[in-house]
């Protein structure tokens, strides 16, 4: 009886919630049914662009941008691979693209559309060539350091070493990098060798050292980095020089530093991947990118250095000259680019990375 | 006769097409992709990672994780069931809805809420603190993780025996009590086992999602908490080895099959919940 | 009188912690600064930018959509297939029961990675269909599970006297069986309805390009610090489903008394 009488109660909310949030999604559903007969599917890195750029992007052209986004090139990759999704626009990184190339997942972008491609500073082409030999399938985007952003606040001299990540005074106020190229990489370069060795004894010291700091650490992460370090939780934090404005902006103790072994020098580029079905569109979108003004709008939303050099001179002096956006010639010649490694190798790290990750 | 076997299975007919499809077929994808390499060919390997290191210590973790999380969620939920079938009836569903009600709002974002509560400079420890109280280091512990799981399943184990307790007679209560039992021996020997098939239930739907969650241990870990299910899903999304994925969860199905036959030993059912 | 207090306290406990989350959200929803780890006054900025985030609303309608598609598919099909099964024999009963069981004990990251499998091995394109068929699947089972019930205790002696007296198969359907299992109908497209809404890793799993519900694109969020203006948008779903609930349970006190009134006669 009480059961009954209870359940019979119920039933008119349920009905009328369900009922009410049905009648929202056909409300919703009235204004954006209309079909757009362009469209274009992009595949980016989580805030790597001014949702304002894509409105106006859309508005002038009249193109349906579609946009998702990754964490890192590793969960990228297999999407791409698999193919059960296409995408018409990605944004890898350096030796990620290499990978793309050597499996030939990406085409060749032609550059009679991206008449803008002139405004790309010959240096960073240069620098792509690395991955890209004949630059015949990347428009770079953005690029970087990695580097620690630590609070002066909580730390007495300047971090200049990764030494400091395996300091015991830092305990549980430790941030690291949460994917496996940039954690050994860091490790690789403390220890002395090159960030993209695939020596086995180098790797196995690298991972042991990995081991040794996970107690230390209060925890891994690729961009909840940003927000810990500026809600003060953590001392010191690994983290792409992109972020730094950015922090430094909502907390004003954050400073950071590319530590004096060096580092890692990345450059992300736009890649129209083999089985894109609207690759113009994806053109007349780089092309759009590299406008300068378009370019200034973007970077003072991710504030990412620009490889734009027509968009750089329209920068503020202080983002011009600030080195950890736009470090000098001295620190970059101690940075390397990553490569990719190989099929073993690739086993390889992921294996020590497993290993690490769950010890 | 024969118009009516034809009648029953064309209204059955899409539901049997529709679960082999979708539920069969691709179970059947993960034994085929478990139990073979990269070039196809018929391995065990794949099932066998388990033992090695990495990956015993990932499951070790989810399970002394999920049982502690479903042991709490036991002790917790079983005396709220007792206060809800307590309650006065006018304030029944209201109570219930009350216990239902957080369900909607998402619970990814809930459970990041316990993020913001417990972390280092959290609300929790500004509370502590301001109290003259220790600091608590709970955020990226396993203690957040059981928190995070306990907080996210407890409705599943109060819902079933709630639902099981209120069909009990409270005649039966009543004679229990009038044959002398004291409110110890009706619990024990009465209600209790009266409301096992609830307790079964329960058990189930913390347990198993418990043992192979991947978001609880992502949101609340920090990254050092890695539990089986982030090890399967990294092998899907990072590491692109789908085939140790599929060995991995073949394992895995291993340990629900062995809950599933501990639920159907007690009698236990999924109807309960409803 | 300590019990009475020592279950009031109780139950303060439990709904303290079952609270706390949704309250710290809710003032973050009026946070001015962009990040969860830091308080910068009041605003209501998040609520006026919430209705022009064009991604936030597409992903609350294909979530909503979602559901409700799925729902009702599961609710169509399930119950189809409990009528049939009802007159099935006993061992065919249990075989297909079992099969129904499946999706309910085994774990989602499973059960989706199995169906993106199949997807992909079958060369399906991930997209808003593969989503709903996921959605379906496992919504299905809550259906059943529901109506199965009410099935059963309809039994078969009604319908086939309406069909004596001359009613037609799809007549006798829904003016005898329809009205008796409604309730088991209704619950179980509730249930896969909230299931829907909730649901994560298998949409996680099954997804394509440019679909994201709430549920992914917070996922894909968190990395970066929510967007506020999701805290906003869930703090005006959770309080409009709170305002029906209290509209239902305390607006009509008349049918309420006399409820309480049958109740105790």
């Amino acid at each position: 009886m009480k059961l009954r009488n209870q359940k019979k109660h119920r039933k008119p909310l349920l009905l009328a919630i369900s009922a009410c949030t049905a009648a929202l999604a056909l409300l919703t559903g009235c204004n954006s049914n209309s079909e757009p007969k362009e469209s274009l599917y992009i595949y980016n890195w989580a805030e790597y662009i001014d949702p304002e750029v894509i409105t106006m992007f859309e508005k002038e052209t009249g193109i349906q941008v579609s946009y998702d986004e990754f964490e890192t090139n590793e969960i990228m990759y297999p999407v791409i691979e698999a193919g059960a999704i296409s995408y018409d626009l990605v944004c890898p990184s350096d030796y990620m693209i290499q990978k793309m190339i050597e499996n030939d997942l990406i085409s060749e972008i032609n550059f009679d559309n991206i008449p803008n491609y002139s405004n790309i500073d010959e240096a960073q082409l240069a620098s792509a060539k690395e991955f890209d030999p004949e630059n015949k399938y990347s428009v770079p985007y953005c690029w970087g350091t990695v580097g620690i952003l630590y609070n002066t606040t909580m730390v007495d001299e300047v971090p200049d070493s990764w030494a400091v990540l395996w300091d015991e005074r830092y305990k549980d106020s430790i941030l690291m990098q949460d994917s496996v190229r940039d954690a050994f990489g860091v490790t690789l370069k403390y220890l002395g060798y090159s960030l993209n060795s695939t020596d086995e004894t180098q790797l196995n010291e690298a991972k042991d050292l990995l081991i040794n700091q996970r107690p230390l650490l209060q925890g891994y992460g690729v961009d909840q980095v940003r927000d810990k370090m500026i809600g003060g939780e953590a001392a010191l934090g690994v983290i792409y020089s992109g972020e730094v404005l950015y922090c430094q902006s909502t907390n004003e103790e954050l400073a950071y530093v590319i530590p004096k072994e060096g580092s890692n020098v990345w450059l992300d580029c736009w890649v129209i991947p083999k089985n894109a079905q609207n690759k113009e569109n994806a053109e007349a979108f780089i092309n759009f990118l590299c406008r300068p003004e378009i370019a200034v709008m973007n970077f003072e939303y991710i504030t990412y250095a620009t490889p734009n050099k027509a968009a750089k001179a329209l920068l503020d002096a202080q983002y011009q000259e600030n080195p950890a956006v736009f470090p000098d010639a001295a620190i970059l010649s101690k940075c390397e680019t990553f490569h990719y490694l190989g099929e073993e190798a690739e086993e390889l790290y992921n294996n020590l990375w497993k290993e690490v990750r769950s010890n | 006769m024969n118009k009516k076997a034809f009648q029953k299975y064309l209204i059955t007919g899409p539901y049997l097409f529709w679960m082999v499809a979708f539920t069969i077929i691709p179970l059947c994808m993960i034994f085929y992709y478990g139990l073979t390499d990269k070039t196809g060919a018929f391995t065990l390997d794949n099932v066998l990672a388990i033992t090695s290191l990495e990956h015993a210590k990932a499951l070790w973790l989810s399970l002394l994780l999920s049982l502690a999380s479903t042991a709490i969620c036991l002790i917790m939920a079983y005396p709220l069931a007792m206060i809800l079938k307590s309650m006065s009836v006018s304030q029944h569903s209201f109570i219930v809805f009350i216990f239902i009600l957080p369900m909607w709002m998402n619970f990814l974002l809930r459970t990041l809420a316990w993020q913001t509560l417990l972390e280092k400079n959290g609300v929790l420890n500004t509370i502590l603190s301001s109290l003259h109280l220790p600091k608590q280091n709970i955020i990226n512990t396993p203690y957040a993780i059981i928190f995070g799981m306990v907080y996210n399943f407890l409705p599943f184990m109060v819902l079933p025996i709630y639902n099981v307790l209120i069909k009990i007679d409270d005649n039966v209560i009543h004679a229990a009590r009038d044959l002398g039992a004291n409110s110890v021996q009706t619990f024990l020997r009465v209600i209790f086992p009266l409301s096992l098939p609830g307790v079964v239930s329960g058990i189930t739907m913390v347990f198993i999602p418990a043992l192979t969650t991947f978001v609880i241990s992502n949101l609340l870990g920090g990254g050092k908490i890695y539990l089986i299910g982030n090890i399967i899903e990294q092998e899907f999304t990072t590491a692109y080895n789908w085939h140790l994925g599929s060995g991995l969860s073949l394992v895995l199905m291993a340990f629900i099959l062995i809950n599933m036959l501990f639920t159907f030993k007690f009698d236990g059912t999924k109807g309960a919940v409803l | 009188m300590t019990r009475q207090f020592l279950r009031k306290f109780y139950l303060c406990l439990i709904f303290i912690i079952l609270y706390a989350p949704i309250v710290t959200l809710m003032v973050l929803s009026f946070n001015a600064s962009k990040s969860r780890a830091k308080w910068g006054g009041f605003t209501l900025k998040w609520y006026v930018q919430l209705f022009q985030n064009e991604a936030i609303m597409e992903a609350l309608y294909l979530t909503l959509i979602l559901s409700f598609l799925s729902a009702l598919i599961a609710t169509v099909l399930g119950t189809a297939a409990c009528i049939g099964i009802n007159r099935m024999s006993k061992l065919s009963q249990s075989v297909i029961m079992g099969i129904t069981n499946i999706p309910l004990l085994n774990a989602e990251i499973v059960t989706g990675i199995s169906l993106m499998l199949a997807f992909i091995a079958f060369g399906i394109d991930l997209g808003f269909t593969t989503v709903l068929i996921g959605h379906i699947a496992f919504n299905v089972p809550y259906v059943i599970l529901s109506v199965m019930p009410r099935v059963r205790q309809t039994g078969n002696a009604s319908y086939e006297a309406a069909l004596d007296l001359g009613a037609t198969p799809l007549y006798a359907f829904f003016k005898v069986i329809l009205p008796d299992i409604m309730p088991g109908i209704l619950s179980g497209f509730l249930l896969s309805f909230t299931m829907s809404l909730d649901d994560f890793i298998i949409t996680y799993f099954t997804k394509g390009r440019g679909i994201n519900t709430l549920s992914t694109k917070i996922y894909s969020e968190v990395k970066k610090g929510i967007k506020p203006e999701m805290y906003a948008l869930s703090t005006l779903l959770f309080l409009s489903v709170l305002l029906l609930l209290i509209a239902i349970n305390f607006l009509p006190s008349k049918q309420k008394e006399k409820r309480q009134s049958e109740i105790h006669t």
